[in-house]
């Protein structure tokens, strides 16, 4: 940091450069606080800049009792997501429960990419059901996941209990993961 | 050798100008830079691709800790709606709320409700010292019959009537799901669709679709949804 330079002899030319230092130099070095200085001033543009969070802006749909006026989807462009435990995810295609397949969030993309090629985009809707094992960081990221896939007609539904059963004995028989 | 050596100039440069303007910036920034209020609730949030700005006025945030409980606060801007909702709740649910512990509230900037309502009063009375590091057993929000998250947020919607009112959730990554489905629940039940969910902003994957559409019309970083 600044040093008092005593020797007299070091820095600077002018003034006498004296053997016994009977004259004391009183000049300091400046460089280091203001490399502290530019330190400080470039943390503070990044942080003031940085710290504000980001929102994800949900839509709920309204919840419609009367079968008729629910939204009619073709079996076959529906693919159904439910979220288990220990970030693993399962999915089926159509209305067939029993045609588990089991995933986790790296390849979800893929499956969903795959789906989303092989339907209508008329018709393409992703159904999501969290089971009640499932994280908040699970949900949000698969909603993050529709976003980022571009999928534009998803909704947030409740896992029915026999579909719960389904991911429970598929937990079971994989090992409690 | 040559008898006339060259002069010598000194090389060191006075740096205290450099200085003075470096320490000037500084004191810029510093006072440019708004402190996020203190955080009682440390809540580790999801990340998503979303770029919009988590607003910070005129927000009621219900929050999730990681076991899954429910806090309620109002930002810190809306006095006058705070007093509104504690009063509501007050008169809704007869809990004979004196006029202190409803400042309590009101009056502070970091309140949050993280009681059950047979809980409030006794609640309120405290200082936040005391309370800290009690652990406190939230907003009952998971049974569907007994949600008393429904009853906030609709004191909270006649608070803010012919106001605008954002509604926040600020949710732990390891909370379970039956929270974030029992806040769901009261926003529907009062007919609130829309809500917004705060997130740590990360890039958005390259080669998916999302980027795709982003290069192509030239947002970089600008997410659609």
């Amino acid at each position: 940091m600044a040093e008092m330079d005593t020797s007299g002899g070091g820095g600077h030319k002018k003034g006498p450069g004296v053997k016994k230092g009977k004259k004391l130099s009183t000049r300091v070095d400046l460089t280091p606080m203001v490399d502290l200085g530019f330190l400080l001033i470039t943390f503070f543009i990044f942080t003031t800049t940085m710290s504000q969070p980001t929102a994800m802006r949900i839509f709920l749909p309204k919840d419609v009792d009367k079968p008729e006026e629910q939204n009619k989807v073709k079996a076959s462009a529906v693919l159904t997501i439910m979220l288990g435990k220990a970030d693993q995810i399962y999915y089926y295609e159509g209305d067939d429960p029993a045609k588990l397949q089991s995933t986790n969030f790296k390849g979800v993309r893929d499956v969903i990419l795959d789906k989303k090629r092989r339907t209508d985009p008329k018709d393409f809707v992703v159904v999501l059901k969290p089971s009640a094992d499932a994280t908040y960081k699970n949900t949000v990221d698969i909603l993050d996941e529709m976003s980022i896939d571009e999928v534009h007609r998803y909704a947030m539904v409740e896992i029915s209990p026999y579909e719960y059963k389904l991911v429970t004995t598929t937990e079971q028989a994989n090992g409690i993961k | 050798m040559p008898k006339v050596k060259l002069p010598r100039k000194s090389t060191a440069i006075d740096m205290t100008a450099m200085c003075d303007v470096a320490f000037l910036l500084l004191s810029f920034f510093i006072l440019a830079a708004k402190f996020k209020p203190p955080e009682n609730l440390t809540v580790n949030t999801p990340s998503s691709v979303s770029t919009k700005i988590a607003p910070d006025k005129d927000v009621v945030m219900l929050t999730i800790d990681k076991d899954g409980k429910v806090y309620f606060s109002v930002s810190d801007g809306n006095k006058t709606q705070k007093a509104d909702i504690i009063d509501a709740v007050n008169t809704a649910k007869n809990l004979n709320l004196t006029a202190a512990e409803k400042a309590a509230f009101s009056k502070n900037p970091s309140a949050y409700i993280a009681t059950p309502f047979s809980q409030l009063k006794s609640y309120l009375q405290k200082d936040p010292d005391q309370l800290k590091g009690v652990s406190l057993p939230g907003i009952p929000a998971k049974d569907s019959t007994d949600n008393e998250v429904v009853d906030w947020v609709r004191a909270a919607k006649d608070a803010f009537q012919g106001g605008h009112m954002n509604i926040i959730v600020r949710g732990d990554n390891a909370s379970k799901y039956p929270a974030f489905q029992g806040i769901i629940m009261a926003l529907k039940k009062n007919d609130e669709m829309k809500f917004q969910i705060v997130t740590n902003p990360v890039a958005v994957p390259k080669g998916t679709e999302l980027y795709k559409q982003n290069v192509a019309t030239g947002t970089k970083g600008a997410s659609g949804g």
